[in-house]
């Protein structure tokens, strides 16, 4: 899990996406990652998903280019993405109990043993949910859940955590608490990037604001952070 | 009639040195044929669910077809290949417990694939891109996706389990029905039944029934163990 190479900044060169000659997004340039959280904002459709994936690996670019740090590839890359790691807006809970689901994080990248539990007693702390460890994942509540994920992401300690609207679902305590953990990682020094609904969200979370419509970027502007 | 009630009744109380050998014969026959069946159907069926080849759509159709295999015929193709100038001849296995074994994993085989395809399109399509993000493979997504649908898979495994056990042509081609060296429940009830013993035939009728029972329950009880302590 040690990173030797940044993989920022994240660099999108007249990215397009476009499935079935349909374009939903771009063409798009943006740096990503220069700052410590970066939010993206838009309407539904606009495309905040679908920027977040592409950045990610998870899909392709149709056209343009993703450069990840001045030396690496694509994100689709696997050495890319095992430095990021990304938290959806409806969290996938493994079979599993809680430790189990952030465990499998680590194993996937080959941490075992003392080692992996130590981390995973770590992350599920900075979370507030070590005492519910053994529980089974999918039993708990939505607010819950997000932070399980946050904490499966962040235990592989990735140099950039993508989170797709990791609040959308949630009541007003659950919310700050995301936010809260959230605040937490950037802190140990993991780049955020963030796609919300909520300007007053992006104001208390982010110092860099993005707004999309209609899969084009808008407006990139400094944003000035509430504290929590 | 009455009197052959009384005497299954007899047998089963007693424990009937003949009775327990048949069951205890059947019981270990269609375990391993589970078993063997299951090593190499649940790795082919996840297998078929996350991979896309030239020929898919068509093995996937094969599959599913081949969950109604007719007995006779899965016992008429081990035999071929079993008997004495077939291509496996030299092995001696014919008329033997490992022939009802393998023609019982034959049958098997396709219901757990198939199965266990299906099981594993429907969480591969919630998993995908979570696995796919914390850096899984499609490889190492299989052994995972496959322990994320066990208890789904142990219901399978136990369709799996009951059609061999409820099956009566096949074994009754390839192990020929010999007294104490391969005659399981069914064969032994056809063959009681013709010889106008029904009080055995019946005894092993009850317990036939009594574990097909025992198999549904056990499949409920997973299944709702499954949804109390996972929540699915």
């Amino acid at each position: 899990m040690s990173i030797d190479r940044t993989i920022l900044p994240i660099e999108l060169q007249q990215v397009v996406f476009a499935p079935r000659d349909q374009v939903l997004l771009g063409p798009i340039n943006l740096t990503l990652g220069a700052h410590a959280r970066t939010v993206i904002m838009g309407a539904n459709g606009s495309g905040k998903s679908l920027l977040l994936r592409l950045c990610h690996g998870l899909i392709a670019p149709t056209s343009g280019v993703i450069r990840c740090g001045e030396q690496a590839g694509d994100p689709q890359t696997a050495c890319i993405r095992k430095r990021q790691a990304m938290v959806f807006q409806r969290p996938v809970m493994m079979r599993r109990s809680v430790r189990g689901n952030v465990l499998y994080a680590l194993r996937l990248r080959g941490v075992r043993g003392s080692r992996a539990e130590q981390l995973t007693q770590q992350a599920l702390a900075l979370v507030g949910l070590e005492a519910l460890a053994k529980r089974s994942a999918r039993v708990l509540s939505g607010g819950e859940q997000q932070r399980l994920a946050l904490a499966r992401a962040w235990v592989i300690r990735p140099e950039v955590l993508f989170l797709d609207e990791p609040t959308a679902s949630l009541d007003p305590d659950a919310t700050t608490a995301v936010e809260a953990a959230v605040q937490r990682f950037a802190e140990q020094g993991t780049r955020i990037i963030m796609t919300t609904h909520s300007t007053s969200q992006a104001r208390r979370i982010a110092d860099m604001g993005i707004w999309l419509d209609q899969g084009q970027v808008t407006q990139h502007d400094p944003l000035v952070r509430r504290t929590l | 009639m009455l009197d052959a009630f009384a005497g299954a009744a007899g047998l089963l109380l007693t424990g009937d040195p003949t009775l327990t050998h048949i069951v205890g014969l059947s019981l270990r026959v269609s375990l391993s044929a589970v078993l063997v069946a299951s090593v190499l159907a649940l790795p082919v069926g996840a297998a078929l669910a996350l991979f896309r080849f030239p020929g898919r759509t068509g093995v996937v159709v094969l599959l599913n077809a081949l969950m109604g295999l007719p007995p006779v015929v899965a016992g008429l193709i081990v035999y071929i290949l079993l008997s004495r100038a077939g291509p496996l001849g030299s092995l001696g296995l014919l008329f033997t417990p490992q022939a009802m074994v393998i023609v019982q994993s034959l049958l098997i085989f396709p219901i757990v694939a198939a199965l266990t395809r299906q099981m594993v399109s429907d969480l591969w399509v919630e998993y995908r891109e979570q696995l796919t993000s914390l850096g899984a493979s499609r490889v190492r997504a299989i052994p995972s996706l496959l322990w994320d649908a066990r208890f789904s898979l142990v219901t399978a495994l136990l369709a799996g389990f009951g059609r061999a056990v409820a099956e009566v042509g096949a074994v009754l081609i390839v192990g020929g029905n010999i007294d104490g060296v391969t005659r399981v429940m069914t064969t032994a009830i056809a063959l009681e039944t013709n010889k106008g013993n029904l009080s055995l035939a019946l005894a092993l009728g009850v317990i036939l029934m009594g574990l097909t029972l025992a198999v549904n329950a056990v499949a409920f009880a997973v299944g709702e163990f499954s949804r109390r302590r996972y929540g699915v």
